[in-house]
């Protein structure tokens, strides 16, 4: 597309916002509209030579300068912001109903309020009923709530939190310092006083959550690192494990985080995978039992083996 | 270039939302400061029809209609009323909820969309209050043009892709009429009719390989009414039901499974026996037989044959 396909859009939204924030700084306009003061000048400067015809004193754009603040007048006919398009209506409107998906991060009535008043103002746009999420299965509405609001206010969490690789429940203080959600699971990360480290909980394996009266108390070099780390940070020692999969076990290239994927030539797949645990590993090859099977490092591949024998001792089969 | 350009078009705009009548292209051609760099009657109207293009891509309302001159003389003016945002008044907890979901993309595909639009509703006056900091919830696009889906839905236009199910190696040409676009469990769906199947089908975002590419005629496709696409999605994810499974579980083990449980006996020695809802035994033995010793599958039969069976081959070497 023209360059004039990016810029209009964004000057047309720049008249508007700046008659409705009048003497903004210009660093902060730009910031605002992601460019850089420069453009921004050389921006103000365009819209100072359009108007209307006869392009005299009166009929052209307004623009008055106090310092670095910046004010805009006599833009009437463009004083409003043009409709969302389609696509913009889908960004919010589509997002908020994954939002309304995912209950407790925010209240349910106030999403429900807003996808009201922006459906509305989207009209045909949206197309809004064609969009649609439906509530995700997973963490507790109540300990979701419990989690953001100790994040709101700056308080202590006290946690009853699963920890599947061990099959077992452990009690811990955590001050939280971020709550997100990724593809629809949502996660608390925080500092951990029973590590004493940073954690990543999972909130649907929270099995209890309580607000402490204790205000959070994290060093601030922690607090950066819980911003800048990813989500799983493989560890150089972890292990690597390779998993022989049928095809209706292709789904676990798509579910974890995999170092290497190959095809097996039957419509299977070869994974390489990173395992911080054994004992998480143990428990997914068990599950796959039938259409999967550790083929690396061969001793994990007995373990599991031997795993299963004993399982299935039970069964007196 | 670029910016004279966009000069031109902005007059150009400010001009057509002034005006009450419509404005034949050779008034606008002599009017608005640009048009005069046309060296000809073509090149003005190659001008002209790309600058209308641009406008219309925008979403800007241009209306054509007779001048009060003429009925012989088409004109152009754009409609102030669908212009402008509808007055938009949000109370200070929508406005969190809406400056929150913008952010919400982790792919520019929608998010640089969701930034414009915020933008535009701060340019009608909503204030977007702060949220706590650290609070991230985010959505992605299902690792294809997600934008691209909801527009075939949203002008009922037949598209085609290629997608590779669960359990294919190769990737086939799909042709669907699109109905909606559903996130189920953290995924993003499309629900539709298959053509080559003759049938309603449920096709995962992540699955299309390459660009889906919507063809034929806006309006081609007619959606049912009756139709729940939540229920679409839902009915080719699971097989449903109300069955119940019994399980024998080590005491303080398999907390996993205890957290669905609707009935706890205790069986002696250390063991409990857990009733479960089992939609699908399948799904179950496999969640079972992740517990090794310490759960033992009771029924159903089905998944407790399943259970058998897998450790069966595992124990074998297979496969």
């Amino acid at each position: 597309m023209s360059g004039a396909t990016d810029h209009l859009p964004r000057l047309l939204a720049l008249v508007p916002w700046l008659l409705a924030h009048p003497g903004t700084p210009v660093a902060d306009v730009a910031r605002e509209f992601e460019v850089t003061e420069d453009q921004l000048r050389a921006d103000l400067n365009l819209l100072w030579m359009c108007g209307l015809p006869g392009y005299g004193p009166g009929d052209l754009i307004d623009i008055e300068w106090h310092g670095d603040r910046v004010t805009l007048s006599n833009a009437d006919e463009i004083g409003r912001p043009l409709r969302l398009t389609p696509e913009e209506a889908l960004a919010l409107i589509a997002a908020l109903r994954v939002l309304s998906g995912q209950p407790g991060i925010v209240d349910g009535g106030a999403i429900e309020r807003a996808l009201a008043k922006l459906e509305a103002a989207a009209g045909n746009a949206a197309a809004a009923e064609r969009v649609v999420a439906a509530p995700t299965p997973g963490a507790d509405p109540q300990i979701v709530t419990t989690a953001t609001d100790a994040l709101a206010r700056g308080r202590r969490l006290h946690l009853r939190y699963w920890v599947p690789a061990r099959d077992e429940s452990t009690e811990r203080d955590v001050d939280p310092l971020r709550v997100f959600s990724n593809d629809g699971v949502v996660y608390l990360k925080g500092w951990c006083y029973r590590v004493d480290d940073i954690r990543t909980f999972r909130l649907d394996r929270v099995l209890e959550a309580s607000v402490l009266d204790t205000p959070v108390d994290v060093p601030e070099s922690a607090r950066q690192l819980a911003h800048d780390s990813e989500l799983f940070t493989p560890a150089p020692d972890d292990r690597l494990v390779t998993f022989s999969l049928d095809p209706a076990a292709r789904w676990i290239a798509d579910y974890y985080l995999v170092e290497d994927v190959a095809e097996r030539g039957d419509g299977g797949l070869t994974v390489t995978l990173r395992a911080h645990d054994d004992a998480w590993v143990r428990r997914l090859a068990l599950g796959l039992a039938g259409v999967g099977r550790v083929t690396d490092p061969p001793e994990l591949a007995a373990e599991v083996s031997a795993a299963a024998a004993a399982a299935l001792a039970a069964y007196d089969a | 270039m670029a910016a004279e350009r966009t000069e031109r078009l902005i007059n150009l705009v400010i001009c057509l939302l002034h005006t009450r009548s419509f404005i034949t292209a050779e008034r606008l051609r002599e009017t608005i400061p640009g048009y005069d760099g046309a060296t000809s009657d073509e090149a003005f109207k190659r001008m002209f029809e790309r600058d209308k293009e641009d406008l219309r891509d925008l979403g800007i309302p241009l209306e054509t209609g007779t001048t009060s001159y003429s009925d012989d003389d088409i004109g152009y003016r754009i409609a102030r009323q669908d212009y402008a945002l509808p007055a938009l008044a949000l109370e200070p907890d929508e406005a969190a909820a809406v400056g929150l979901a913008a952010r919400m993309w982790s792919s520019a595909a929608l998010g640089a969309p969701a930034t414009r639009a915020l933008r535009k509703l701060e340019a009608a006056g909503v204030e977007v209050t702060a949220l706590p900091e650290g609070l991230q919830p985010r959505v992605g696009t299902g690792g294809t043009d997600l934008p691209a889906v909801a527009a075939a839905v949203r002008e009922g236009r037949r598209v085609t892709f290629g997608y590779r199910g669960a359990t294919d190696s190769e990737s086939a040409e799909r042709h669907v009429e699109p109905w909606g676009v559903v996130w189920w469990h953290g995924r993003w769906y499309l629900a539709g009719h298959d053509l080559d199947r003759d049938a309603p089908r449920v096709f995962r975002l992540s699955r299309i390989v390459g660009e889906p590419v919507a063809v034929g005629e806006a309006g081609a496709v007619t959606v049912p009414p009756e139709v729940d696409l939540t229920a679409l999605v839902s009915a080719s994810d699971a097989s449903g039901g109300e069955a119940m499974a019994r399980i024998r579980v080590r005491h303080d083990r398999a907390i996993g499974l205890r957290r669905q449980t609707v009935d706890v006996s205790d069986d002696g020695d250390g063991w409990d026996i857990v009733t479960v809802p089992c939609p699908d035994p399948h799904r179950l033995a496999e969640q079972v037989l992740a517990y090794g010793t310490d759960a033992v599958l009771l029924s159903p039969p089905e998944a407790r044959e399943a259970v058998v069976q897998r450790l069966q081959s595992l124990v074998a070497g297979r496969p």
